[in-house]
């Protein structure tokens, strides 16, 4: 069993230097960021209803059966312009605006194959891929599984 | 001989000169207000080579190369090669030193290792070991951010106080013998740890370090701020040098505020370019003050100048078993004699 960290007390010199750290520490624009993050999520969202009903209507999807090659072509174009070098210029201004629809995972996915290619096909690009999403993947996972157990119980 | 004076400094008795330096940068970085100084700007972040890693030798060894042409020395004629940067296992110095074929001591100091190299250069000249000694340090800006951060291309917040890690490479001959600036007094710094946990946030993690030696060289040397024409941190960046000039007030009643700057507020047009604090990295301090500094004291602009740099001594494995970031400074006094 790994020995769980103690914390150690911090001294007063450390707590008095924090505190002045606190105080004197530039805000991030929070306000700012939020407005940002709100309007270019919703322009994602936006682009993505579009290309949904786009399939709708050329491909006589349902809403249901739409999704999923919609979601597909988000992905896609967060891949593309991250491949392009334009993604981390948007994501400056956006924020959690780009990062939170599917186009922050593809960005984390992609960004990380590229910078590792270097390193190779086995040991680069396939084992450092989901060096960022391979969180994101694991918890989605394990919280599937638990809402499925609920739903398993609950239902039967 | 060299001695130590009170509790951190030695005494540089043959005050060894640094007859020559050179330092090449990144395009980034020669965008700047001090591009005039630096003798070459790569146009091309990979500086025609096929990795970052790689094109960060290439600028060590550019460096090296420009700093012996300069000086008109052969590499056979120098005997020690002095190098530390920022990659694991700093390969940076150790590639660039197996080209170089001059008998090689890697130093670590994360980003103080421009004046760690400059004061055991000094050192070994004094103890008579040495006579000519070639002092070097690099950083590329994705070489670090991708092993310290992010990769490149990830989209994501920059905070107000983070900084950009400069691209490029600095080196300095300094030699027993010879004409240029002097080196006088080295303070070798403590580690301090004030409890600073964000990688983000180095300025605030390594100015306690800044404080702490610059604070003691005054002690140690009897010299106060007011002896100095300039007195220049590393890359503590725009909040991390308000909270040294504060520090140092609050520890040993030293006023900063007149002569103190921080050469990553001085690398970048803070204005124009996107760097939010300023640089950092081992190269902010070594370009600006073997590129820029260096000429200024040639010139005759200033004639005692202090330089500090500051180190963060974290690494990512570190900063995630949730340790605090311990930091470092050494000053060296460089003077016009």
């Amino acid at each position: 069993m790994a020995r769980a960290p103690k914390k150690k007390p911090l001294t007063t010199t450390q707590k008095r230097y924090q505190e002045k750290v606190r105080k004197l520490q530039p805000r991030p624009t929070l306000f700012r960021n939020a407005i940002l993050a709100f309007i270019t999520g919703g322009i994602v969202c936006v682009i993505g209803q579009f290309i949904t009903d786009l399939y709708k209507m050329l491909l006589g999807l349902s809403s249901a059966e739409a999704g999923n090659p919609a979601v597909a072509t988000m992905i896609f174009i967060g891949a593309l312009l991250t491949g392009l070098g334009v993604f981390d210029n948007l994501a400056k201004y956006a924020g959690a605006g780009l990062a939170v629809p599917v186009t922050g995972f593809a960005n984390s996915v992609v960004s990380s194959a590229l910078e590792f290619k270097r390193e190779g096909l086995v040991l680069g690009v396939g084992s450092k891929m989901f060096m960022l999403a391979g969180s994101v993947i694991t918890f989605g996972v394990v919280t599937a599984f638990f809402i499925g157990l609920i739903y398993a119980i609950f239902i039967y | 001989m060299g001695k130590k004076v009170g509790k951190q400094t030695f005494v540089i008795d043959t005050q060894p000169a640094i007859i020559n330096t050179a330092t090449v940068v990144g395009p980034f970085e020669g965008k700047g207000p001090l591009k005039e100084y630096f003798d070459h700007i790569y146009t091309d972040n990979l500086a025609g080579e096929l990795s970052f890693e790689k094109a960060e030798k290439e600028m060590m060894l550019n460096a090296c190369f420009t700093a012996l042409t300069k000086a008109g020395k052969t590499p056979q004629e120098i005997d020690l090669f002095l190098a530390g940067d920022l990659l694991n296992q700093i390969i940076t110095s150790g590639f660039s030193a197996l080209e170089l074929t001059i008998p090689f001591l890697g130093l670590y100091g994360a980003c103080s290792t421009s004046a760690e190299g400059l004061a055991i250069a000094s050192m070994i000249i004094e103890s008579g070991c040495a006579s000519n000694i070639l002092v070097a340090t690099s950083s590329h800006n994705s070489s670090a951010e991708r092993q310290y951060r992010y990769p490149t291309e990830y989209g994501s917040h920059k905070k107000p106080f983070s900084q950009r890690t400069v691209t490029g490479a600095g080196a300095a001959i300094v030699s027993k013998e010879g004409n240029g600036p002097k080196i006088t007094h080295v303070t070798i710094g403590k580690v301090e740890d004030l409890a600073c946990k964000d990688p983000l946030n180095l300025g605030a993690a390594m100015a306690p370090a800044a404080a702490s030696t610059l604070v003691q060289h005054f002690a140690d040397t009897g010299r106060g701020p007011e002896y100095y024409d300039l007195i220049v941190s590393g890359d503590l960046g725009k909040f991390g040098h308000q909270l040294a000039i504060e520090l140092a007030i609050s520890q040993g009643g030293f006023d900063l505020s007149k002569n103190f700057k921080d050469c990553g507020l001085m690398l970048y047009d803070l204005e124009k370019q996107d760097v939010h604090a300023g640089a950092s990295g081992c190269a902010s301090s070594a370009v600006v003050t073997y590129g820029y500094l260096y000429k200024k004291l040639l010139d005759g602009t200033y004639k005692r100048l202090l330089l500090t740099a500051t180190g963060a001594l974290h690494s990512p494995i570190s900063c995630q078993q949730g340790e605090n970031i311990p930091s470092i400074a050494h000053s060296v006094s460089i003077e016009m004699i």
